[in-house]
């Protein structure tokens, strides 16, 4: 597998280490449009290096069988690749591999919690599961900053159960309003659903005191971790939340690929929520028996070479130290944000300039339509994300439909941001303002 | 002329700004119909009434309220200034010229003796993601007609 690396392990990154790192990304010596790329949408999908690609095309090449079953050596060597990446993943952030339950994607690692909360409420799971189990006068707390991932999940859990939803709105800058949530937790407060770090505002949540104030009322605490993991060092214990939802393809790794993270003594008291084969001990045409946790909740073949491409995604993230990736994105997220408030008809969301925020700045264009702003901006080789992001409550409550989003990685410069900002400051006068 | 200026015509941009048939016009007790449409990918709406003369197939007017980028805007403002007085025959005839054009992948040259301004959208017919900006308000005016005529 290739292993090398272009930096040494763990030096603060650098505008010259940067452009040394883009060599392992092949995909950003391209052009459009007449103009190098200037990729600075990974908020919404990440771009993979050498070093993933090879290890997930090397394991097709040399150990590619069907993993927990069959006892030739290519099945125990694609199970031990399998495993060690269940492994490595768990543990970029301090979980241990029973802990991590391989999805399709974040979305659903969500939709596994819904639905197994769903069927512990229905009595499925026995005793173990009531813990999970929703009605009537139980109430299901999100927030208005969610993509719509941590939304319409819980949404329908409430009506399949009679339990009510609830949210905690955002402030006037599109932030957790955390006096509110006070008052929204409460007794009834069965499950407390949040995101790590929101991917329209930029904001990194209080996740101690929103833990703190779930655990008051004994509910459940979920968090969307989707914008964290890949960015920031994240150690999950520490943060002490019951379940946590991430992806691959926002950190280095293919798409088709997430996890959900759940407590050992939960995900073992958790009932199913995809059934069939591999997912079982015993199985008569009445009745099944399940696997411990993870393997009850993954039934059918599962995704394999994604996962070996994942865990060799997390080890050139911790070649390069999450400390130093976090604090070079905090530092491409302060130019985004410095640069977008100085120009003039341009309204920056989420925290201001010089406040703590990730490596990402969502905006507002007054008079000119996301869509426009990302046309003029593709004119010039710059990738950036328009529309609403999965996150309609939020632009809502801010007074717009749609923003444009600049979002930042390991493989950004200073210099593709200036780059960004350079066009972005043309928009207005472009379309006539 | 480089792609964005073809996307971006100077008519286009014009329109996206001064807007034609903004504003719904009251249609109580007239020969009239309303028809909403939305793209979700970006979240553009328009909700759009076409008003036919009392006795005739010929539609009177075309008013809508909506929100949306500048193409999405302009191809409203074009379709209210351009179908006013038509048949609802003409109309349909127009409608169908112009989805045409859109989904030509640039490759073709409007006769604008048939389209006028509309002729100036040729150019959107190049970007693939901004077909469906275009054509909101021509699918909502299409819907509408056909429920006013009918």
């Amino acid at each position: 597998m290739a292993t090398d690396y272009r930096t040494s392990p763990g030096v603060p990154l650098t505008d010259d280490l940067v452009r040394e790192l883009r060599k392992d990304f092949p995909i950003l010596e391209r052009t459009v449009n007449g103009s190098p790329l200037t990729y600075l949408d990974t908020g919404a999908t990440s771009q993979n290096p050498l070093q993933v690609l090879d290890a997930e095309r090397d394991y097709y090449l040399g150990a590619n069988s069907a993993v927990h079953r069959g006892a030739h050596t290519l099945a125990v060597d694609a199970t031990d690749a399998f495993e060690d990446a269940r492994r490595t993943v768990a543990g970029f952030i301090n979980a241990t591999e029973t802990e991590l339950v391989w999805t399709s994607n974040a979305t659903e690692a969500l939709n596994l919690l819904t639905y197994s909360f769903a069927n512990a409420s229905q009595g499925i799971g026995g005793q173990a599961a009531a813990q999970f189990a929703l009605g009537e006068g139980d109430e299901i707390v999100t927030t208005e900053q969610e993509h719509h991932a941590n939304i319409i999940p819980w949404q329908i859990l409430a009506e399949r159960t009679g339990a009510t939803l609830r949210h905690i709105p955002v402030t006037n800058e599109g932030l957790i309003d955390y006096e509110a949530a006070q008052t929204v937790i409460g007794d009834r407060t069965r499950v407390l659903a949040f995101t790590h770090v929101s991917n329209v505002a930029g904001s990194v949540t209080d996740v101690d005191l929103m833990v703190s104030l779930a655990r008051k009322v004994g509910a459940i605490t979920v968090l969307d971790a989707c914008q964290s993991v890949p960015h920031m060092p994240v150690d999950i214990k520490k943060l002490d939340v019951d379940f946590a939802a991430f992806s691959a393809h926002k950190m280095l790794a293919p798409t088709g690929i997430g996890a959900l993270y759940g407590k050992n003594e939960l995900l073992e008291a958790m009932p199913p929520f995809l059934t069939g084969g591999s997912m079982i001990t015993k199985v008569t045409m009445n009745e099944a028996q399940w696997m411990p946790a993870p393997i009850k909740f993954e039934a059918g073949t599962q995704r394999v070479s994604q996962a070996v491409a994942w865990a060799a995604a997390v080890r050139y993230l911790e070649h390069l130290g999450m400390d130093q990736v976090h604090a070079w994105e905090s530092h491409l997220g302060q130019l985004l944000a410095e640069g977008i408030s100085e120009i003039p008809g341009i309204r920056l969301i989420g925290p201001a300039a010089g406040q703590p925020r990730a490596g990402l700045a969502a905006f507002h264009v007054e008079g000119v339509h996301p869509h426009d702003v990302g046309q003029l901006l593709d004119e010039k080789g710059i990738a950036v994300r328009v529309g609403h992001h999965c996150a309609q409550p939020l632009h809502r409550a801010l007074g717009i439909t749609a923003s444009t989003r600049a979002s930042a990685y390991i493989y950004n410069t200073a210099e593709d941001v200036e780059r960004f900002l350079k066009q972005l400051s043309t928009v207005r006068a472009y379309f006539g303002y | 002329m480089s792609g964005l200026e073809q996307l971006y015509q100077q008519i286009i941009l014009e329109h996206s700004k001064q807007r034609t048939g903004e504003g719904l016009i009251e249609a109580e007790g007239r020969r009239a119909a309303s028809n909403h449409q939305y793209n979700p990918t970006c979240g553009d709406e328009i909700n759009l009434r076409v008003i036919l003369k009392d006795q005739e197939q010929v539609i009177e007017s075309v008013s809508w309220e909506g929100d949306g980028c500048s193409i999405s805007m302009a191809a409203a403002s074009v379709l209210s200034d351009m179908a006013p007085g038509m048949t609802t025959q003409e109309f349909q005839a127009l409608v169908d010229d112009f989805r045409e054009m859109l989904r030509s992948r640039g490759t073709a040259e409007p006769d604008e003796e048939v389209l006028g301004d509309a002729a100036a959208f040729a150019g959107v017919s190049k970007f693939v993601a901004r077909v469906k900006c275009a054509m909101l308000s021509w699918v909502a005016a299409e819907e509408a007609t056909k429920e006013a005529a009918a």
